[in-house]
């Protein structure tokens, strides 16, 4: 197993179809137009000396290296700035060039420390390798004199010299050994597209600068590491390289962070994860990452992970470690007494979307064939199940229509609920670059989000609407289409059921739906609303992006439909560039979804009432089904509460933080007799477990991911459970423990299962995930190489179907006691709940949850920045920081939920969707008032948690 | 109804149900809230929506009383009694096939 390395063909890829053929030192070779000659003659086998050069960006021309003769031409051109031309003769090395490269390289090392034995980048330099390349044997002009290298000249203080910045918790910066090629900078305007990064000065005086003049830290650094993968030398160094060492193998995986599902390099020196390497050969990321998947593994290793199974009879009990065979022995035992003793519904599990493909189908399958009951939902239930639903019952399927790439093809993006920069930063930055090309983009939220406005990108329009009013704010778009006429006649005719769109387009035109009507509760200027309905329909390709904005709301299906038709009717579905495409928050939410999770849906989204269905599965499973869907997760706590759910078995998830309605969840959780919990950590749900299996990490086991482009990716082990097994066999051998016959020997077998049985999967195998890399589903007899783009030649469904999209106000309204609106999110350097990104350095970014509120609203009230605030909402209160700002408009407040102590939940209400109970994060009415500290709740909960988590034998940890 | 129980959370969630489909063309109201319900309550929820449908004051859209018609009653076993009947210890191990 060797270290994985990438060509590097030094400028990207033309997209040209023109072929041009050239010589290059005798071989003659056809690139298409448009190629730089470096690329060209590295296609030929011919690697041309560089140094500013990188196939991540656009060529530059700066480090006088890559110099190639061409015959009948004068002079030396630099190769990544001179593209092929037909019939050209090019030399790539003559004794002129030979000359040239070796003077251009003695520069270059003449101000460069000489200490390459003791270099982090000893073995990964490029300038190392150069200067090999070339043949340099002499520094003619000595290392004495002007130079960025020493402290101290002669004694003297050396002003050129600047020290080492190692602010950023996983880089360092040492200027001392900075060539200047710019590539850092490049990286971040043109990978990243944050332009945090500049060369101040000039001439001899030219440096890297993080913003102005600032440390990497408090710079606008986002730390996604395109600079450090950029940097040719060990200016820029992951942290983890200097204390370890170079990488001796690696394999190729997928982030288990967002729903991007970034494929990464994990580079290894034994069992000991060197760094994450972003891919190139990755379809969803193209070589690139965010600070999360490139760094924020260091939870895999914490101290607090739990790595041994423990019971308790009680919850007031203090943790008893036991062996796996008791544990699980215990666990069954428990199910099957509460299956006798309250019936066999009252026992239910949720699949984890943190988890592979694989081990959610297991998780199912035992729920299905073991507990015998549907009684199974997921975490998709709180975020997307409303994409699932509106999706479904308008094309046909149950997900995004596009992939990744399609987003380089499109003219027009509408973003919808979703801040990608914070939650798909990876996305957001190939977004970031199509809009720098000259796309247009109109933003549809509350929040001032960074798309409306940051370097080089800048919204057509911004609809700030009022939390809860998407429906009617999309349907006005529509209204202005169709009532202005600038729908596609064409396309619907021929995709869609023409009589459904009239009554549609009637429905749409009527006047309570026009912009003018929609300002009054939304709060957007008609205006705005015309003008982003008639740039959306004639600019060209139009695509939607959207995230859990639209879908946590009571009307979150709706919009979702309303979304739909939004795209059939202005034509923009079926191809590259257009589209619907819901974000996704979890690494395998959409995966989890396709397993069957759902308590109404086996494998393939196909109902538990379809007898063929079943039929196939209890054949193969030798058991009955259940024709009757089970209980999703509120549910499940309604029936827990009402005394008839007992037990549950959850896999990879954090109910109690995440959830809505905090002690709604609490009280359903202290409820059951049995909960079962699988997890890294003690979360907050294991305060209420009565059983606690460890985890492991996606770096400890074999499986496949399912991203938002529906595009299964595998995810490699690179290092042994340290709990002693991957979670696929954990419920293995929870189902042998409770009787059932399974004998998977690798999760490949698992994968097979789900290819026989599930249509739209049936070639999927590990075997060709090897040969094809990546596939996305639909992927079977009629798309052998997966489905990129859906609906090409028609929908799903058969015909699209408009769906009538009327706006109801949301229960949840502002009054006397809570006049605010506030809406939750998350940030950049945090993942979901933070049970994995609290315990990484990534905290130095966000080491609480705060509360933004305009400045006009904290004035009102006393608030001051930085002040602690008491939250409060019809459901419960609690206390945070204030953090005053404009980004939210007046009568909105905003919090993330990243922390436990901060208990936003304890806020939201239990309203949710009319169609899939999601739950409606996205609006609460709420009071700010200032506070001295704590609220109650959060003292109880805290004194709580810490009882909850003792374990006998074990000191108190000290945190 | 207080809406902080489970019943009173039932008569709102068939209420929502019914408002979304009140907008939609007439022929489709009825029976897109009964698909509804019948496609995504579990048994014991439909038990406790037709005890409340029965009780007769429980608030519920008329839409949903027509759609109660058509809503499928279940049936099956519920009753920890019943259940204990089909449930075993060698039948857990076999896996259910009842």
């Amino acid at each position: 197993m060797p270290l994985i390395s990438e060509i590097d063909f030094g400028t990207p890829a033309s997209r040209s179809e023109k072929m041009v053929t050239l010589t290059i030192d005798g071989n003659e070779i056809t690139v298409p137009e448009g190629t730089s000659i470096m690329r060209a003659s590295m296609e030929a086998g011919i690697e041309v000396p560089k140094l500013c050069a990188t196939d991540m960006m656009d060529s530059f021309g700066s480090c006088r290296l890559c110099l190639v003769e061409i015959e009948g031409r004068g002079g030396m051109p630099a190769s990544c700035t001179t593209p092929v031309a037909p019939g050209i003769k090019v030399s790539t090395q003559t004794q002129r060039l030979k000359d040239v490269r070796r003077g251009v390289m003695e520069l270059y090392i003449s101000d460069h420390p000489l200490d390459c034995l003791t270099c982090a980048a000893n073995g990964d330099c490029e300038l190392q390798d150069m200067a090999g390349a070339v043949g340099l044997r002499d520094v003619r002009y000595g290392y004495d004199g002007d130079n960025h290298v020493k402290a101290r000249n002669d004694g003297a203080i050396n002003i050129k010299w600047s020290p080492k910045d190692e602010t950023n918790p996983y880089f360092t910066f040492d200027p001392a050994k900075c060539i200047v090629c710019s590539r850092c900078v490049r990286a971040c305007e043109e990978v990243q597209g944050t332009f945090a990064l500049t060369i101040e000065g000039r001439g001899f005086d030219s440096r890297v600068s993080a913003g102005m003049h600032e440390d990497f830290l408090s710079s606008e650094c986002v730390s996604c590491g395109a600079c450090v993968q950029a940097c040719p030398t060990a200016t820029l160094i992951e942290k983890s390289v200097i204390e370890i060492g170079q990488p001796e193998h690696s394999l190729v995986t997928t982030c288990a962070y967002c729903g991007v599902g970034c494929s990464f390099k994990a580079e290894m020196r034994g069992e000991e994860l060197v760094r994450m390497v972003p891919w190139k050969d990755g379809q969803a990321n193209r070589g690139h990452s965010c600070v999360k998947g490139r760094f924020a593994y260091g939870y895999s290793t914490h101290k607090e992970r739990i790595l041994n199974p423990m019971i308790r009879e009680k919850i007031s009990d203090p943790w008893r470690e036991v062996s796996w065979e008791e544990a699980l022995a215990h666990t069954a035992a428990e199910f099957r007494r509460l299956q006798y003793q309250y019936g066999r519904d009252s026992v239910g599990g949720i699949t984890s979307s943190r988890c592979t493909n694989e081990e959610t189908y297991l998780v199912q399958k035992l729920v299905r064939a073991g507990f015998g009951n549907n009684n199974v939902d997921t975490c998709a239930r709180v975020c997307h199940s409303p994409t699932g639903y509106g999706l479904g019952a308008t094309f046909g399927t149950s997900a995004g229509t596009q992939n990744f790439d399609s987003v380089e093809h499109t003219d027009v993006v509408m973003i919808i609920g979703a801040n990608p920069t914070d939650g798909h930063p990876v996305f957001a930055s190939r977004l970031k670059k199509r809009l720098r090309q000259g796309a247009k983009l109109i933003v549809v939220d509350p929040r001032r989000i960074d798309m409306v406005s940051s370097p080089h990108v800048k919204a057509s329009h911004h609809l700030p609407l009022r939390p809860g009013t998407n429906v009617a704010v999309v349907t006005s778009l529509a209204h202005v289409i169709v009532t202005e006429g600038l729908y596609d006649e064409k396309f619907i005719r021929e995709r869609c059921d023409w009589s459904e769109f009239e009554d549609w387009a009637a429905f749409v035109a009527e006047p309570h739906h026009s912009p003018e009507e929609v300002e009054k509760l939304s709060g957007v200027p008609a205006e705005e609303i015309r003008g982003a309905a008639r740039l959306f329909a004639t600019g060209g390709n139009g695509s939607i992006y959207y995230g859990l904005g639209v879908t946590e709301h009571s009307q979150g299906s709706t919009t979702v439909m309303a979304i739909a038709n939004l795209a059939m009717a202005t034509g923009n579905i079926g191809r590259p560039g257009v589209g619907v495409n819901p974000l996704r928050g979890q690494n395998n939410v959409q995966g989890s979804c396709d397993m069957g999770s759902f308590p109404h849906e086996l494998p393939g989204y196909r109902h538990v009432s379809d007898d063929a269905t079943r039929d196939i599965f209890e054949k193969l499973w030798g058991v009955t089904i259940s024709n009757e869907p089970g209980l999703r997760i509120p549910n499940m706590l309604d029936a827990a509460v009402d005394g008839s759910f007992k037990g549950i078995y959850i896999q990879g998830e954090d109910i109690l933080q995440s959830d809505p309605d905090t002690k709604h969840v609490s009280a359903g959780l202290a409820a059951m007799e049995c909960v079962v919990v699988q997890d890294l950590f003690l979360n907050e749900t294991a305060n209420y477990a009565h059983v606690f299996l460890p985890g492991s990490t996606f770096l400890e086991k074999d499986g496949t991911f399912t991203n938002a482009e529906r595009r299964i990716n595998r995810v490699r082990k690179v290092m042994t459970p340290r709990n002693g097994y991957a979670d696929w066999e954990v419920t293995q051998n929870l189902a042998k423990a409770m009787g059932l016959d399974w004998n998977y020997t690798h999760p490949s077998e698992i994968m097979d299962e789900i290819a026989a049985t599930t249509p739209s999967f049936a070639m999927v195998s590990y075997s060709y995930l090897e040969k094809m890399g990546s596939v996305q589903w639909p992927c079977n007899e009629k798309a052998p190489l997966g489905s990129p783009i859906m609906h090409v030649n028609g929908f799903v469904r058969g015909k699209g179907k408009f769906i009538r999209t009327e706006y109801v106000a949301t229960d949840e309204k502002t009054g006397p006691r809570f006049p605010l609106l506030l809406t939750t999110g998350r940030i950049l350097s945090q993942y979901n709940v933070g049970a994995q990104t609290r315990r990484t350095d990534n905290v130095v970014w966000h080491e609480e949850d705060r509360l933004e509120i305009h400045p006009n609203d904290a004035e009102l009230r006393g608030v001051h920045d930085g002040s602690w605030v008491k939250l409060m909402s019809r459901a419960g209160d609690t206390t945070l920081r204030a953090l005053i700002t404009e980004r939210v408009a007046p009568g909105v407040v905003y919090t993330t939920f990243h922390h436990p102590t901060t208990q936003a939940n304890v806020i939201t209400t239990d309203f949710s969707d009319w169609a899939t109970n999601c739950p409606e994060y996205k609006v609460t009415a709420v009071q700010v008032s200032p506070s001295n500290g704590p609220s109650q709740w959060q003292v109880d909960y805290d004194e709580q948690a810490r009882q909850s988590r003792r374990i006998a034998g074990k000191m108190e940890a000290a945190e | 109804m207080s809406l902080d129980n489970t019943n009173g959370k039932l008569v709102r969630m068939a209420n929502q149900i019914a408002t979304f489909f009140k907008s939609q063309p007439e022929a489709e109201r009825i029976q897109g809230v009964a698909t509804h319900i019948n496609k995504f309550w579990e048994p014991r929820m439909r038990k406790a929506f037709f005890e409340l449908v029965e009780q007769g004051d429980a608030g519920f859209d008329p839409i949903v009383i027509s759609a109660a018609a058509i809503i499928k009653r279940p049936g099956g076993p519920a009753q920890p009694s019943e259940a204990s009947e089909h449930i075993d210890s060698a039948m857990l191990e076999a896996g259910f096939s009842d």
